[in-house]
């Protein structure tokens, strides 16, 4: 059963309406509801299509935050074959808001690391809701290093609200951690590809997609700060949220245009959330494809690269 | 209603804030209350004479200070597009540029500058808390590549001090891209060998401590400063506790093992020539005059004359 959105409620009756009517027909066999149900589909179908056309800024916020929305761990399962997580950051924990170890991606070795936000009470707990403390992104430092040592290209997975806000991980060097993770996504001279899959939140997302190439799914955001955030600060007024998400410019049509990602990724009518396989498939082919893409390229060749394409963002604006 | 907010009260403010300090010649310091005089509050780089207690300073002033007879050469940044978002919130990113343009007089958020300290070549950058809370936009991460290229061209150490809020959240996705772009910056450094110190000052916080102001060689923090990733509000909320005392304050910070030094500004100085020397494998520094320059020496080596004082000596007590 689908979760709806605020903004799908119409949709929710119509489908629920015809939803009801086939459990009627289902007890009562005099009933011939198949006519009525199928107008009922192809109504909702309808608005699904004209809900979906030209989603809002914050409703994209919205799709993206979707709870059934495929997450890393999906993905992993799905494209990746001898996964072999690999845990800890050799210092203080293993946190489970990150996950990556070995794996193949078309029977090559790569590296595979992303936020996974979980997917019922007891996981999105055990994943702290995908919100990384500092031995998320040390962990992720020890990968890549290990990475670049092997040869081995680095396939990132991007899905958090942001880094974990907590007193701990502040003490342990929150920001040094991301600064670090960063700093080696940078330095390494294997492939480093990129999929902003949900959400791309500020500081601990950036720390993961400093990628050569950066790709986003069609209903993914990818922001300096929450809209919700942005709305406190600027409008004094969190409820402003829908305005700010309009002026952060957070979509991924938006960040194609500024050049900060090189590709979007379709995803089915109404959400990764409706179609999970298709939508894990459609990233997989971009993976392959940006993989393709860096092909060739040695060691230095790439690090040039991934540096210069970061180097010249800002050189292109928004039309007006 | 309006026009008693919009208006009215601006105007009274006016009144009474001009009467608050004549000519600016009294600051009282923010923390102990103590009124202080303007002239002497500058001559201590705006460090409480009775408390200690560390105020705002700007790049400009702070350079004056720290440079050798307070000369340096100011380095072009290259300028960024004007308002790249178009962003508007209750009132437009060039509007707010504008108001902070008057305000502080500077063109942005950060000061980037060249000369001598303690007759040690450095380059410098400063970050502007009173230019929209030194936020990290386009400019600032142009500023911070800008200073790395000349330290690498000239190869001189960089001495980065920060002061930020975070983000700039007008330039949205862009400002959050100067976290990978200065990171760029603090390796050529670290690849041509040439340190890069960093001194965090009150306050440092958001996507600034998450990349180039935690990747420095050499981490030094004045007194008190406020550092950390995530605020203190936003994690009460989060965890709905009470943070403790002097929770991400410099020496909280020197506590967890995240900085080198809490060092006071008016001893920061001697500090960074003395580091910089070492690192840069120059000799100490050499206190007062220097002897003449031995130029001179080849030309005409120093004559012991018959009171059996060397001429070089003359240069040094001319002062």
């Amino acid at each position: 059963m689908t979760q709806y959105l605020e903004f799908e409620k119409p949709l929710a009756e119509i489908e629920g309406k015809a939803e009801e009517l086939r459990a009627l027909a289902r007890t009562n066999e005099e009933m011939d509801v198949a006519d009525e149900a199928a107008a009922l589909d192809a109504k909702a179908a309808q608005l699904l299509k004209d809900l979906y056309k030209d989603l809002t800024p914050w409703r994209k916020c919205q799709v993206a935050r979707h709870p059934e929305r495929p997450h890393c761990k999906d993905y992993i399962e799905a494209l990746f074959t001898e996964y072999t997580p690999l845990a800890g950051d050799r210092n203080f924990a293993d946190d489970l808001a990150v996950m990556g170890g070995l794996a193949r991606f078309n029977d090559q070795p790569v590296m595979v690391i992303g936020h996974e936000k979980g997917a019922d009470t007891k996981s999105r707990i055990a994943h702290n809701f995908g919100m990384a403390r500092p031995e998320g992104y040390r962990k992720a430092v020890r990968l890549m290093e290990m990475a670049g040592r092997f040869g081995l290209p680095v396939i990132t997975l991007v899905d958090t609200t942001g880094a974990y806000p907590g007193k701990g991980a502040e003490e342990r060097g929150q920001s040094e951690a991301i600064a670090r993770s960063t700093e080696m996504s940078l330095k390494i001279g294997v492939p480093v590809v990129s999929v902003i899959i949900g959400e791309g939140g500020s500081g601990g997302a950036v720390a993961f997609a400093t990628a050569n190439r950066v790709a986003m799914l069609e209903h993914a955001v990818y922001s300096v700060i929450s809209p919700e955030g942005c709305a406190s600060i600027l409008w004094k007024d969190a409820e402003k949220m829908r305005e700010a998400a309009e002026a952060l410019r957070l979509t991924a049509q938006n960040l194609l245009e500024l050049a900060v990602i090189d590709r979007i990724i379709a995803e089915p009518m109404g959400g990764a959330h409706r179609d999970a396989k298709s939508t894990i498939d459609s990233v997989g082919a971009a993976i392959t494809a940006m993989l393709d893409e860096l092909k060739g390229k040695d060691g230095a060749a790439l690090i040039k690269d991934r540096r210069q394409k970061f180097l010249d963002i800002g050189s292109k604006g928004l039309a007006a | 209603m309006n026009w008693i907010t919009n208006y009215v009260r601006p105007r009274i403010n006016s009144i009474f804030s001009r009467r608050e300090a004549p000519e600016n010649l009294w600051t009282k310091c923010d923390e102990c209350g103590t009124m202080l005089f303007h002239r002497e509050l500058k001559d201590n780089l705006n460090v409480c004479t009775n408390c200690g207690h560390h105020m705002h300073i700007t790049p400009r002033d702070r350079f004056n200070a720290l440079f050798d007879g307070g000369i340096f050469t100011e380095i072009a940044v290259p300028e960024p597009l004007a308002d790249p978002l178009k962003f508007r919130d209750q009132k437009k990113y060039p509007d707010r540029m504008k108001a902070a343009q008057k305000k502080t007089g500077e063109k942005e958020a950060m000061l980037v500058a060249a000369g001598e300290m303690g007759r040690t070549p450095i380059v410098a950058v400063g970050q502007d808390f009173s230019f929209m809370g030194g936020s990290m936009g386009m400019y600032v991460g142009n500023a911070i590549i800008a200073a790395a290229e000349e330290a690498v061209k000239l190869k001189r150490p960089l001495i980065l001090f920060s002061a930020a809020g975070g983000a700039r959240m007008q330039e949205g996705i862009l400002s959050l891209m100067q976290m990978p772009r200065t990171t760029v910056a603090v390796q050529m450094l670290k690849e041509a060998g040439l340190p890069y110190i960093v001194v965090l000052t009150h306050p440092t916080t958001g996507g600034v401590t998450a990349s180039y102001a935690m990747l420095g060689d050499v981490q030094i923090s004045e007194p008190n400063a406020l550092i950390c990733f995530a605020g203190p509000r936003v994690i009460e909320q989060t965890i709905r506790e009470k943070l403790p005392d002097g929770f991400q304050r410099a020496e909280y910070l020197l506590d967890h093992g995240m900085l080198d030094r809490v060092t006071p500004r008016t001893e920061l100085r001697e500090e960074l020539i003395t580091i910089l020397r070492m690192l840069m494998g120059l000799p100490p520094q050499v206190v007062g005059d220097l002897p003449a320059p031995s130029e001179t020496a080849e030309i005409a080596p120093p004559k012991v004359e018959k009171s059996g004082k060397p001429a070089a000596d003359a240069g040094a007590k001319a002062k």
